[in-house]
This record gives C-alpha cells, sequence and structure tokens, in this order.
C-alpha cells in the first residue's frame, strides 16, 4: 500500500514536471516565432552570433579580411593560391628567358591547346572527388575520336552526328565501368586500368591498317580549335556578361540570405570579387583581341567549367557526390543511392574524356594510333591535382581542372620555345606534379592539426 | 509552420477513450475522475498507451551473418509517444535489431509491421519513406560537408531544381536554436566539431524529416553531463510530441529517467520487456545478464516453494 502511495507522488510531481517543461518549450516556441517578424535583422544577428563565445568571427573592413587572410593559410586552408603563384612563377621565368611567351599569339595557343587535357581532367575531378581513380580517361578519349573519325570520314555520317555519337559512346564506357566497380565491387583502379588496355586496343581496331584518319579540317570537328569569333565585340561582350552575371547572382543571393536573416558577405567584399574577376576577363578579352579574337574552344570549355561548378555545388547530385567522397556509409544511409551515383559518375567522366579527345583529335585534324596515348592520362591526373583537387576525395571543384592544365600546358609551351626537348619536359612535369602532392599533403596535415580535415 | 517543423506540433490532443478504459487509469488506487484533473500532457502520456496498433512491431524477426545467428525470434512493439528502451550486454543484438529496423540489414525471418500493416524495409530508403529516423552509434555524418549540408544530406529543400542554401541555413538556424544546440557556426565542416557537438548534429538531424518513429543508438555515451542532459530533454520532448522513440543505452540511470518500457535482449532473443516504473533497476540488471535463469535462482526458487508449503 505505502509503495503505491510514493509510485502516486511519484506521479504527481512527474505530472507537474511535464507540466512545467511544457509551459517553457511553449514560452519558447512562442518567443521564436515571433523573432522573423522582428524589423531588426542586425539585433537578430547579433543574438544568433552571441551562440558561441568560441566562435572567432570576422572582423568588418579590411582588417577583417587580413585577418582571417592569415588564419587561414596558417590552418593551411590554401585552396589554389599555390597554383596561382605558380602559374606567376612560371610566367616570370618563361617571358625572362623568350620574350614570345606571353605574346597573344602564344597565350591564345595555349588556351586552346588546353582545352582537350582540360575537358578529360573535369572528368577526372569528378571521379577524384568521389575518392576513385579512371585511368582508362586516355584510352576511351582515343578510342571515342577514333570513332567520331570512322563514322564521319569512312561512313560519311553527318559530323554533328559523330560527335554526339562519340560522346555518348563514351559515357557508355564510363558507365560501363562504373558497373564493375559499383555493382561488382571491383576496385576501380583495376577495373580502369583493364579499360586503358582494351580501349586502347579497341581504337587501334577500329583505325584498321591504315592507322590514322584524316579529318575534314573546315568540318565540325576540325572547327572546334580553329575557329574564333574575330569580332572584338564577342570577347569583351562576353567578359561583360560574365561579371554582370557574377556580380548580380552574388547581389541577389545576399538580398535573399538578409531577408532571411542568414549571415550574408558584406558588400565590399562582393565588389572586390567582382573587380577582380572584371580585371581578368577582360585582359583576357584583350590579349585575345590581339590575336584572332575569342577561341571557340575556350569558349566551350568556360561553359562547361561553369555547367560542372553549378551542377556539384548547387544541385542535389552534387551535393550527393561531395557525400559519397567525405563518407560512403553515411551517405547510405542518408538514403543515397551509392551505386547510381557511383555509375554516373563514372558515366560523366567517360564522356569528358570523349569530349577532350574530340578536341585534341581536332587539334591534330587526324584520329590515328597515338591518340590517347603517352603522357595524355598523366596530365589530365596532375592537372585536376595540380589544380588543388584531393586525392582523398571529398574536395575539390571544376575550377581546379582549369587552373592545373595552364600550369601543364603553359611548362609545355615555355619549354618548347626554348626548344627543350620531350625527355626534359616529362622531368619537369612529373617535378611540378610531385611538388603538388607535397603541398598538398604537407596542408592536409596542417589542416589536421587546425581541425579542418 | 513549414518553416521549422520541429517546434511547431502540439503534444498530441488527450484521445477520448470510454470511461471502460479510463478505468484502466484507476488501477494505481485512485478515483477514475482523477485522469480529469491532470493537466492535458499528462492526460496524454497516459492515454497514449491505450492507442490500440503500435506504430511498428516486430514479429518473429531471425537475421544471421554466416555462422552467426544474430537475432532469433526477436519481438518488440513500440506506440507512438512511447519510449521504449532497448537494452543488453555487448553482442546481444541491439544495433543488430536497429539496423535491421532502419533498412541496413534486411531480415530474413519474421514480419515488421507498420501501424498495423505488413512492410518490407530492405533499404535505408524504406525505412526513410516510412518514417523512421535512426541516430547511429558510429555517427553518419559526413567530415567534409558543413552542418546545414549534414542536417538536409539526402533531403535537400530544392528550388527550381537547384539547391536552396539560404532557406536549408535558416531552418538549420532555427532548428539548432530549438534544440539549444550550440555550435560555432552552421557553415563550417563536420571535422571541426567535437564528438558531441558532432553527436548533437545527428540527433537534430533525424529529426528534421518529422519522423514516426526515432531510433538513438547509445546517443549519450561519448557526450559531457551537460550534453547528455540535453540529449535526455530531447527524448522527452519527442515523447510529449506524439513520437515513438526507440533508446538503446548501457546507461541505467539514463533508462529509467526516460524510457516507459525496457525490452532487454540476451543472446539475439527476447529476454522481457518491463514497465519501468514497476521495476527494480536490479530485475532488468538481471534480465540482461541472464542471472534470472541459473543455478542460484533455481535452488533459490526451490527453498521459497518448500517453505511456502
Amino acid at each position: 500500500m505505502s509503495t503505491d502511495k510514493t509510485s502516486t507522488n511519484a506521479q504527481k510531481t512527474d505530472a507537474q514536471k511535464t507540466n512545467v517543461q511544457k509551459t517553457k518549450v511553449e514560452k519558447t516556441s512562442a518567443a521564436k516565432q515571433d523573432a522573423p517578424a522582428v524589423e531588426n535583422p542586425e539585433a537578430a544577428a547579433a543574438a544568433v552570433t552571441a551562440v558561441d563565445p568560441r566562435l572567432l568571427v570576422r572582423e568588418q573592413g579590411l582588417a577583417g579580411y587580413v585577418g582571417e587572410f592569415k588564419r587561414k593559410m596558417r590552418a593551411g586552408e590554401l585552396g589554389s593560391i599555390p597554383v596561382v603563384v605558380g602559374l606567376i612563377i612560371i610566367c616570370v621565368v618563361f617571358q625572362s628567358l623568350n620574350s614570345a611567351f606571353l605574346s597573344a599569339e602564344n597565350l591564345s595557343n595555349i588556351t586552346i591547346t588546353m582545352v582537350g587535357t582540360g575537358m578529360i581532367s573535369v572528368g577526372i575531378v569528378f571521379v577524384l572527388l568521389l575518392g576513385e581513380i579512371d585511368l582508362s580517361v586516355g584510352s576511351v578519349s582515343g578510342a571515342s575520336s577514333a570513332l567520331a573519325a570512322v563514322l564521319a570520314v569512312n561512313q560519311g555520317l553527318p559530323e554533328w552526328l559523330a560527335i554526339l555519337a562519340a560522346i555518348a559512346f563514351g559515357a557508355v564506357i564510363g558507365a560501363l565501368h562504373g558497373f564493375f566497380f559499383a555493382v561488382l565491387g571491383a576496385p576501380a583502379f583495376a577495373v580502369t586500368l583493364a579499360g586503358l588496355l582494351f580501349w586502347l586496343g579497341f581504337m587501334l581496331q577500329t583505325l584498321g591498317e591504315n592507322g590514322t584518319i584524316n579529318l575534314d579540317s573546315d568540318g565540325l570537328i576540325g572547327q572546334l580549335t580553329t575557329y574564333n569569333f574575330s569580332d572584338i565585340a564577342a570577347a569583351y561582350g562576353l567578359a561583360a556578361v560574365v561579371t554582370a552575371i557574377f556580380f548580380l547572382t552574388g547581389f541577389l543571393g545576399n538580398r535573399r540570405r538578409e531577408a532571411a536573416g542568414v549571415p550574408s558577405r558584406p558588400m565590399s567584399d562582393l565588389i572586390l570579387r567582382t573587380a577582380l574577376l572584371a580585371v581578368v576577363s577582360f585582359a583576357a578579352a584583350f590579349m585575345y583581341n590581339q590575336y584572332k579574337g575569342l577561341p571557340l574552344a575556350t569558349v566551350i570549355f568556360l561553359v562547361f567549367l561553369v555547367g560542372t561548378d553549378f551542377l556539384l555545388r548547387r544541385t542535389a547530385y552534387g551535393r550527393k557526390v561531395f557525400a559519397l567522397g567525405g563518407s560512403v556509409e553515411a551517405s547510405r544511409r542518408a538514403g543515397i543511392n551509392v551505386t547510381a551515383i557511383r555509375i554516373s559518375v563514372f558515366a560523366i567522366s567517360g564522356g569528358f574524356a570523349a569530349m577532350g579527345g574530340l578536341f585534341l583529335a581536332s587539334k591534330i585534324a587526324s584520329a590515328n594510333q597515338s591518340a590517347g596515348t603517352g603522357d595524355l592520362l598523366m596530365n589530365a591526373i596532375a592537372a585536376a591535382v595540380i589544380g588543388g583537387t584531393s586525392l582523398f576525395g571529398g574536395r575539390g571543384r571544376t575550377w581546379n581542372a582549369l587552373l592545373g592544365v595552364m600550369v601543364i600546358v603553359s611548362i609545355q609551351y615555355g619549354l618548347q620555345l626554348e626548344s627543350i626537348a620531350e625527355p626534359v619536359k616529362y622531368m619537369i612535369t612529373a617535378g611540378v606534379l610531385l611538388t603538388t602532392v607535397v603541398i598538398d599533403s604537407v596542408t592536409r596535415k596542417t589542416q589536421k592539426t587546425a581541425g579542418r580535415a | 509552420m513549414t518553416r521549422a517543423p520541429v517546434r511547431h506540433h502540439a503534444p498530441p490532443a488527450p484521445r477520448v477513450t470510454s470511461p471502460a478504459k479510463l478505468v484502466r487509469g484507476a488501477g494505481r488506487n485512485y478515483p477514475p475522475t482523477f485522469l480529469h484533473n491532470l493537466p492535458p500532457g499528462q492526460a496524454a502520456k497516459e492515454m497514449v498507451h491505450v492507442s490500440a496498433t503500435p506504430v511498428l512491431a516486430l514479429r518473429g524477426v531471425s537475421k544471421r551473418f554466416g555462422a552467426v545467428q544474430a537475432l532469433t525470434d526477436v519481438t518488440l512493439e513500440i506506440h507512438a509517444g512511447e519510449v521504449v528502451a532497448l537494452v543488453g550486454d555487448n553482442g546481444a543484438g541491439k544495433s543488430t535489431l536497429v539496423k535491421t529496423i532502419a533498412g541496413v540489414h534486411p531480415i530474413d525471418e519474421g514480419v515488421i509491421e507498420w501501424e498495423g500493416k505488413a512492410v518490407s524495409v530492405n533499404k535505408p530508403q524504406d525505412a526513410q519513406s516510412l518514417g523512421i529516423a535512426t541516430v547511429y552509434q558510429d555517427l553518419a555524418l559526413c567530415d567534409n560537408i558543413d552542418v546545414v549540408g549534414n542536417l538536409f544530406l539526402g533531403r535537400e529543400l530544392k528550388k527550381f531544381g537547384v539547391l536552396d542554401e539560404v532557406e536549408m541555413e535558416r531552418r538549420a538556424r532555427d532548428l539548432l536554436t530549438t534544440l539549444s544546440i550550440r555550435i560555432p557556426s552552421v557553415r563550417i565542416p563536420i571535422a571541426s566539431l567535437s564528438g558531441g557537438q558532432r553527436q548533437t548534429v545527428a540527433i537534430a538531424r533525424s529529426m528534421l524529416g518529422e519522423p514516426k518513429l526515432v531510433i538513438l543508438d547509445e546517443p549519450t555515451a561519448a557526450l559531457g553531463v551537460e550534453q547528455t542532459a540535453q540529449v535526455l530533454d530531447l527524448v522527452e520532448r519527442l515523447r510529449e510530441r506524439g513520437h515513438a522513440v526507440i533508446l538503446i543505452s548501457h546507461n541505467m540511470a539514463d533508462v529509467k529517467a526516460v524510457a516507459d518500457k525496457v525490452a532487454v535482449l540476451r543472446l539475439g532473443r527476447n529476454n522481457g520487456v518491463f514497465e519501468v516504473k514497476s521495476t527494480s533497476q536490479e530485475e532488468i540488471i538481471s534480465a540482461i545478464t541472464g542471472a534470472t535463469d541459473n543455478a542460484v535462482t533455481r535452488r533459490a526458487a526451490r527453498t521459497n516453494a518448500e517453505v511456502k508449503k
């Protein structure tokens, strides 16, 4: 009987407790509901930032920027700074050796030549984001260009159809590699190594005994790397449009964030970034107009870079790719279809390899037996890594491919101007690659100690 | 209403039940009218136990890994607004059971019933779409993605097919403030957070989808005193809002503090379901360790019987 009473008492106190708790909860929720209606975003933001006193809040103005920059450097968050510094060093060294290096003609040629390797490298960035590797891209690019040449020249198909067929072919090959990796569980390294050999053989078989199929240099494929928008308005117009879009999206995004009471970047930050972009893009436009005008290849490359960057950072698909690079098990438990994402990423890699192959074939106006061999694969992977994509997955942007391939092709052109032989080129490129990987590993260590990796 | 789903749900309205069922509450020595004097929240708490169909029911579930029979003929029922603690020794099959419910490991035999209907849960997506949210012991978060991205991973908010970062960030901040979770910023990668902070993020994430059943696999194992208290508060808030909760814990104090029922697993089998209020900690522990059924207890039982004679 007595125990019964105590239990009743306990129940009562329980009841009171829950009652008190409930009113508390209701109060806070009522206060919360009022919050968005308050016409004082600054105070609201201040209230939210007061959540944790340990958080390092950036000071306002320029001092804040310098402080944050220093902190990031110390924490090893270098981003693309090593590559940009590297590019500047390359320009200074080669310009001092040969004044033709920074000429409009040379720079224009560099930006056209880099598109082929760059396209392949964009696909590699996707695969590296998963923490995997695709060794077959070189052979796939060669096989796709051979297929396009056979379809267009030998079979007489329209060139646009041959291009589409080649890209689809590359994507299907990639998906096939992805299938072996994602569904059957074979290591991507081994699957794509087999692919490297198989598609090389396939290309040689397709090209037949002759070994070379010459492309019509005035055809669509030929024009890919030879066409230039010679009207100076084209280059300047593109630069203006890009700058304007960048500013507008940034501005509207900031306005939305302010309206929603979420912290946003200060206006000065946006203006600084826009100014930087404007300087770079108008300088490039000016450079192109000194020579033949804006090259079509570069425009296509930029379109794909913007598109893939958007895909990776602004869509649910991209978020899933990054998630898989971070933790496969976490992604699986979050309901992400791991197999489908893996297959699709390898398909993207194959598709970009095919596109790169077409640009490379266009550059030499033929599909031949040496396509996709030699240092192409290594350069494509090196470009992604040099640009700052982590080999360990989950970190990187497709813009890295642009920066990395710029470094590699600039070195090649610079050495060519000095008429330095091929073997030395290989060794120097290898040195650059090793340096970047070392920088990557060292900064990762620093990041770990700074709690950022 | 749609902005921060978590805090807008009032406690479930007291169910109108027949007088005959009300008498059930009178089993503890107070008159039947007593319930009507209770504050609404408490009345609801009493009533939910009456709800007929369990949210989730496992019937005869078995799971084998190679030569190991991890689960044998396990039965479990969870009702809405009820916290069921799942306890057992290491290797008793708690985590395996949770993973079968969450769809990580499909079951070999038996039936999983969701709100009275048999369902098959073969993928994590199946469980998610039913309304089961799981917080795993080994935190399922992506280190390289920021807090907002992790909270919304797998159910991103989109606007014209594009991620709606602003809305996600706003909701994330609202959610974390409501749950009084303190982290430096919602835009830093998970890698920069401490273990306890990661745990709170993981729990917050499970609550985003307004689940009907929340499974917490040792949520307080790696937490400090204050964070443990916060997590237990969270569990109580979940119950008040009518969610069903399965709580795995080795900490009897935690279990006694928040659970309504304790289901004991031993060597992959059911070893009793106890009402927390009417069971002592010793009884639960002996069920966990199997001390109820050994030579000593059997002899004790025999001696008692003889004495009574």
